[in-house]
């Protein structure tokens, strides 16, 4: 998967290629305790060589624990951080240097996604009534639109997630949370985008709300043929959303799988180890399995495999080279030496 | 319904008057006598200095004006010679002390205001900047914002008006005295301004509606103007307000120690300046009544200031 291993038949159905992603932070003391501490530069290797591919009209999950580089990744998409490394393809075009891209060069990519973010009440500007929100895209990406038009279509836009027309005219605080997340749902589709990344967007909400949510972007998915990257660290929420999923730990891709297959079989020690822990209505009859020890920091980040220290299966080579994705015949890539040698 | 074209027209807004009416910071405003106090005392000085000429029995700047047979008439007096009623007494100059009231405030608020704004304008923008941008312009503007802030206010007007009017030719500094007190004193006081603007600015550039408006292209200029300006002006407001009150006390200061207004277009500092000189020779009229009205405005401009920051202020709700 690092390299290429798409076929061109294949590549005909990818909307979005990641390539070898990775971004860097400074986290380092401002220069002048540096010297005087006689500290080093230090470097948060917040996402460091992830690779993907997403195919139109699916949903690639991204799991992981907080901490492990998934929004980094989806603000690497949408061009909100610039790459440290790697290479991003969309629809075929190389589009790595979209952060530093402006005007129409810009817009000509960016008029194809957008993003639904976590917070519903940060991401809604609280001094726009929300007709003003909702078309603040399609002020960017049509100035040929006349006012009136843009007000209808707003209207559209606010019926479609099950608000109404008139709701323009309200500013964002009379709205409850679930609401507000509708509203960042309509400003989304106003540009019409083919792709959507989800930041996990319903984490913030009550679980009765959750699912009306989840709901309506499946909907919306089926109606438009949009593709989904839905980021996530719940579960119960990816089962119910994603066909594909990947699981992040510490900036890397532990595994990819289909995802009736993750569930059933997961087949990275760490995939496992974020399985057992999902309670279940019914309950297995297992003990609910707990995750053992914490994400080490990755300012520091284990050498080798960066789960090695908390892994059951680890042995010597775990701790000294670190793992690459390999797939497998099932359909699902394992970055895992113990997978690889066979030993799980 | 949602393919549907049907054009869909809002209703009509409610009424801005009737809103803000029923908002909470008129249910505030009532419920609260000494701000109400305070409201009418600043509107009655407001509205005496802006119709001082058509209020005032004389214009205390005309020399023609003035006359020398009525210098020290005291309070609620006639003069004997001339007839004229003084309702705060007269000074020296047989000047009437309630004119020079009311048009010295009007030059305390004129250079207040305008200092103000200098002020919010330079801090907003600075602060923006050092806020948006971050890197060297952020270390640069806020550590000299640091220094500035080592020094007394007071001080830092000094030195600026010194510094000013020793680049202007002498024969100039009566006419663009009131200038340079207004640059002196907005200069002393945009670090406010700008160390709020910052911190605001930080807060609000990380939050997601922020990245939403990146992530459609929007160029960082509108960003700037549309999204963050107007979500960090809460708090210039604030500011602005009790800055108000600081800066009518610091012209009034800077023109008692003689370095402001000259003594033929006086403010109510400069009145109170040339007032002290009588205060042990039993004409205390001369010094009292602008005092107090300096007082009273400072006061109830400050007061509104609080209140304005309590009742805009989401923690203390």
């Amino acid at each position: 998967m690092a390299t290429d291993p798409l076929t061109t038949a294949e590549r005909g159905e990818v909307l979005l290629e990641a390539h070898d992603l990775a971004r860097h932070f400074d986290v380092s003391k401002p220069w002048l305790n540096r010297v005087l501490e006689r500290s080093d530069k230090l470097t948060l290797k917040a996402v460091d060589g992830v690779s993907f591919a997403i195919r139109r009209g699916e949903t690639l999950a991204l799991v992981g624990e907080s901490g492990c580089g998934k929004s980094t990744v989806a603000r690497l998409i949408v061009g909100l951080y610039g790459l440290t490394r790697g290479r991003l393809l969309f629809d075929g075009e190389d589009i790595s240097d979209l952060v530093n891209r402006s005007g129409k060069q810009a817009a000509a990519v960016r008029k194809r996604f957008q993003m639904i973010f976590q917070d519903p009440y940060a991401s809604l500007n609280p001094l726009w009534r929300v007709g003003t929100i909702i078309g603040e895209p399609l002020r960017v990406f049509r100035p040929d639109m006349s006012a009136s038009q843009r007000r209808t279509r707003v209207g559209e836009l606010l019926e479609q997630v099950g608000l109404s027309a008139p709701d323009a005219n309200r500013y964002p605080h009379e709205f409850s949370g679930g609401q507000r997340q509708r509203i960042s749902i309509a400003r989304a589709l106003a540009n019409e985008p083919e792709f959507m990344i989800c930041d996990e967007p319903t984490s913030a909400l009550d679980v009765s709300v959750q699912a009306q949510i989840l709901n309506l972007m499946r909907d919306l998915q089926q109606q438009y043929g949009l593709t989904y990257l839905f980021i996530s660290h719940d579960m119960a929420v990816v089962k119910h959303m994603a066909d594909r999923i990947a699981v992040m730990y510490l900036g890397h891709i532990a595994e990819i799988a289909p995802a009736e297959q993750l569930f059933a079989t997961p087949r990275h020690p760490y995939s496992q180890m974020l399985l057992a822990a999902v309670p279940t209505l019914t309950g297995t009859g297992k003990r609910r399995g707990v995750i053992e020890g914490e994400v080490p920091n990755p300012v520091h980040p284990p050498s080798g495999c960066a789960f090695h220290p908390r892994c059951p299966h680890a042995d010597a080579r775990c701790a000294r080279e670190t793992p690459t994705l390999i797939a497998h015949s099932d359909s699902s890539e394992v970055a895992c030496h113990a997978v690889e040698e066979g030993r799980i | 319904m949602s393919e549907s074209h049907h054009a869909v027209t809002p209703p009509p807004r409610p009424g801005k008057l009737r809103s803000f009416l029923d908002s909470d910071i008129v249910y505030s405003w009532k419920r609260q006598p000494v701000v109400i106090l305070a409201t009418l005392v600043t509107l009655v000085m407001f509205l005496g200095a802006l119709f001082a000429p058509w209020i005032a029995p004389q214009n205390p700047f005309d020399p023609r004006q003035l006359d020398l047979i009525d210098a020290f008439t005291p309070p609620l007096t006639t003069s004997d010679f001339t007839g004229n009623f003084y309702l705060l007494g007269s000074d020296s100059q047989g000047r009437d002390v309630f004119s020079a009231i009311l048009y010295g405030s009007r030059i305390s608020l004129l250079v207040g205001f305008a200092a103000v704004l200098f002020a919010l304008v330079l801090g907003t923008a600075l602060g923006l900047m050092a806020g948006f941008r971050g890197g060297w312009r952020d270390a640069l503007i806020m550590r000299i914002a640091d220094v500035q802030l080592t020094f007394p206010s007071i001080l830092m007007a000094l030195l600026i008006f010194g510094v000013i009017r020793g680049f202007l030719p002498r024969s100039m500094h009566a006419e663009v005295a009131i200038i340079v007190l207004i640059v002196a004193i907005g200069l002393s006081d945009w670090v406010q301004y700008a160390r709020a603007v910052r911190g605001a600015t930080l807060v609000e550039k990380g939050k997601e509606y922020v990245q939403a408006a990146r992530v459609i292209g929007l160029p960082a200029r509108n960003i700037l103007f549309q999204h963050i300006l107007p979500n960090v002006m809460r708090p210039v407001l604030v500011i602005g307000t009790i800055g108000l009150a600081l800066a009518i006390i610091a012209e009034a200061t800077l023109s008692f120690l003689g370095v402001g207004m000259p003594a033929t277009q006086p403010s109510l500092g400069t009145l109170i300046r040339v007032g002290q000189d009588y205060m042990f020779s039993g004409e205390w009229w001369i010094l009292l009544f602008p005092g107090l009205a300096l007082l009273m405005l400072a006061l109830s401009v400050n007061l509104l200031g609080d209140w304005l920051r309590d009742v805009l202020n989401p923690k203390l709700r």
